[in-house]
């Protein structure tokens, strides 16, 4: 919904959050239920009502857990029966400079300065280990935001006896701790308090009153920036751009002005706004997010302003240019299907309102922000915006220009051959299939939220999650690597199994569609059979549910040999295999020991 | 602004706080006539209804109003003074 898009109006969010909940829970019905607790060193109910809507608009429904006020620290280490029974996926943790306790009196030495430091930061982390000890679950923590006044002035912020001084070395202190435990993540309350304005984000009536740390209003900004978090936990993050040219990549029309009349380059304002922009949208290639062109012009026309010598972005720099008079959801549609992605982690960016509108009436799950009219706001609109908010940067992501640029050259060489297995033989294909290991933890748990297509169960899984499957002696892992002769295609295939007896549960099989129809599944399939032997397992039981995506892999079980042994009215089928009865199905990938 | 023109704003920011298109406030309204109407709930009619009219209560205002007449009482002042 576009009320949840950056710029949202807070009072309109706050005053019609009962029927906005209405109107987003039937606005869909494939919602990701997750369980989160909210932890609070203040009150918190607006804040988890609010965090509610935002997960709704990013397609996920929380079930909560709440702590009385101020009973962060009581509920985590302590325990609460009601906390026990939810079971949370997910922790927030809810705390503000307020819940400082230890604060430097002006006539400590450096030593009981650095001993208040320790102990705060202790107080808080046996917050943190207690919840990792009893739900394994994924904890976001709260950094603190600066105090309402300054004590010593300026230098409050250089002298050790300063609260801005000691709440910047404890938020050190949090980001040293969330750099060694992977399923602990820092919600920058710091940044987003400054970012909304301290005079305003700070108010003391709110607090005396209510005991919200923050003013009311400032909560859906607070709530926008955590439900980030939490969508791109869960795989929900946009993948890619859609990318206007005239007045959006550069000042002015190419196909009218001409590419020297353009506005790029140093010369004016406008259009070092538009090389700024230009240079935004390469940083964000660099973390892996795809570039693409959707624009009404002529192809020539398109591909000479992106020659432009002052260009930052050049046509090497896009996966997919559509320069064309067709419609712009025809093209957007085209480069969903292209790129083997869901058209929903497309962002649309257009200067043009009409054209934003269409997207949106045509594609409703599409982003389209809203840009406005000002080139030097572009950063900040898509910056504030957190469709790519990051949580975790994987290798893939860094590579994934180069991996779509060699998908590219794969098809050039398909289109070669009149047989497909002579294609598959000339690709070279390697894999190395082996239970998890610690290397590729990250990217096999971002590949259980992002895989949706060729997903037998669309069972979702954190880090923690994954790590805690591979230490199970009753779990089955396997993640499968491919290189062929034009490249790395990383981790693409994880399977899950659960050990019952000389049974084995297949309770998650996914593959990236970037190697569909590559035999890799069969590879995996082989692998699967030769672990089962291995652990005596003499029967293994898989299941399909199908969703709105994973059609495809309907017929998967079948396909391997399986018997299917039940299907109820929701299609929802089981299926058996006898491991005694397997035979090695790869025929095209070495399978590296 | 007219006191009836305030009770109708009013009108719509209890509708859209509550969710109920049938709630019509008068100076006797009190949070015993509305069902949802806690503490909680509380803090979001007040920070609606400054949005609603662009004032701001202060702290002894809120913690004082013992009916929406009282709360009326302080918009006319505030509204007026604008």
């Amino acid at each position: 919904m576009k009320q949840f898009e950056y710029p949202f109006d807070a009072d309109y969010l706050l005053s019609k959050k009962k029927r906005l909940k209405r109107e987003l829970l039937a606005a869909s019905d494939q919602f990701l239920e997750i369980k989160i607790a909210i932890l609070g060193g203040s009150t918190t109910s607006d804040i988890r009502q609010i965090l509610e809507l935002f997960l709704l608009h990013h397609g996920i429904k929380p079930a909560f857990f709440e702590s009385e006020y101020n009973r962060f620290y009581e509920d985590a280490v302590f325990g609460n029966p009601e906390l026990d029974e939810l079971k949370p996926d997910l922790v927030f943790i809810h705390t503000t400079y307020r819940n400082v306790r230890n604060f430097p009196a002006l006539s400590d030495s450096s030593e009981a300065v650095q001993e208040k430091l320790e102990t705060e930061f202790g107080r808080f982390r046996s917050v943190w280990e207690a919840l990792e000890q009893k739900y394994h679950c994924t904890v976001i923590q709260n950094n603190f935001d600066f105090p309402f006044y300054r004590l010593l002035g300026s230098k409050d912020a250089s002298d050790i006896h300063g609260r801005v001084n000691f709440l910047t070395r404890l938020n050190l202190k949090f980001a040293e701790y969330a750099e060694s435990h992977s399923a602990f993540l820092v919600h920058d309350l710091n940044y987003l308090s400054a970012q909304y304005g301290l005079d305003r984000w700070h108010d003391e009536s709110a607090w005396y009153l209510y005991k919200y740390a923050l003013a009311v209003q400032a909560i859906p900004c607070l709530a926008n920036s955590v439900a980030n978090i939490i969508k791109a936990l869960y795989g929900k993050n946009k993948k890619a751009f859609a990318l206007d040219l005239d007045n959006t990549l550069w000042g002015g029309i190419v196909g009218d002005d001409g590419v020297e009349k353009l506005s790029l380059g140093q010369e004016t304002a406008e259009s070092e706004a538009f090389t700024a922009f230009q240079a935004y949208l390469k940083e964000l290639q660099s973390l892996g997010i795809l570039l693409n062109i959707d624009s009404k012009n002529e192809m020539c026309n398109a591909l000479a302003g992106l020659e432009h010598p002052e260009g930052v972005l050049k046509q090497d720099d896009f996966i997919i240019i559509k320069a064309n008079w067709a419609p712009k959801s025809q093209n957007l549609a085209e480069i969903a299907a292209a790129l083997n992605i869901g058209i929903d982690s497309i962002v649309f960016v257009d200067d043009n309102p009409a054209e934003r509108e269409i997207i949106r009436q045509t594609f409703p799950s599409v982003s389209a922000p809203e840009l406005g009219t000002e080139p030097e706001k572009y950063i900040r609109i898509l910056d504030r915006n957190g469709f790519f908010e990051c949580v975790g940067i994987s290798t893939e992501d860094l590579n994934k220009q180069q991996l779509y640029q060699e998908n590219a050259r794969r098809a050039d060489l398909l289109n070669s051959f009149t047989n497909y297995d002579e294609y598959l033989r000339s690709l070279q294909m390697t894999a190395r299939i082996e239970g998890f290991v610690p290397m590729y933890m990250q990217r096999i748990a971002q590949l259980t939220n992002k895989s949706n297509q060729f997903n037998l169960t669309t069972r979702r899984y954190t880090q923690a999650e994954i790590e805690a499957a591979a230490a199970d002696p009753d779990c089955i892992t396997l993640y499968g690597k491919l290189t062929d002769k034009f490249g790395d295609n990383g981790v693409v295939s994880v399977v899950i199994g659960h050990k019952r007896g000389d049974e084995l549960d297949i309770v998650l099989w996914i593959m990236s569609c970037r190697v569909l129809k590559r035999d890799m599944e069969f590879a995996m399939m082989d692998a699967l059979a030769a672990k089962c032997r291995a652990a005596s397992v003499k029967t293994v039981y898989g299941y399909y549910y199908p969703t709105a995506k994973n059609g495809m892999v309907r017929d998967f079980y079948q396909l391997h040999g399986f018997t299917k042994i039940s299907e109820d009215e929701n299609g929802n089928t089981a299926w058996r295999l006898d491991i005694d009865s397997y035979q090695k199905q790869n025929r095209f990938i070495n399978v590296e020991d | 602004m007219t006191k009836e023109k305030i009770y109708s704003l009013l009108d719509e920011v209890f509708q859209d706080v509550f969710d109920d298109e049938d709630i019509h406030v008068t100076s006797e309204t009190t949070a015993n006539d509305i069902e949802d109407w806690d503490s909680l709930e509380h803090i979001n009619l007040v920070v609606a209804v400054e949005a609603k009219f662009g004032i701001k209560f202060n702290m002894n205002e809120v913690v004082s109003f013992q009916n929406v007449g009282e709360m009326v009482d302080v918009i006319v002042q505030r509204v007026g003074a604008k």
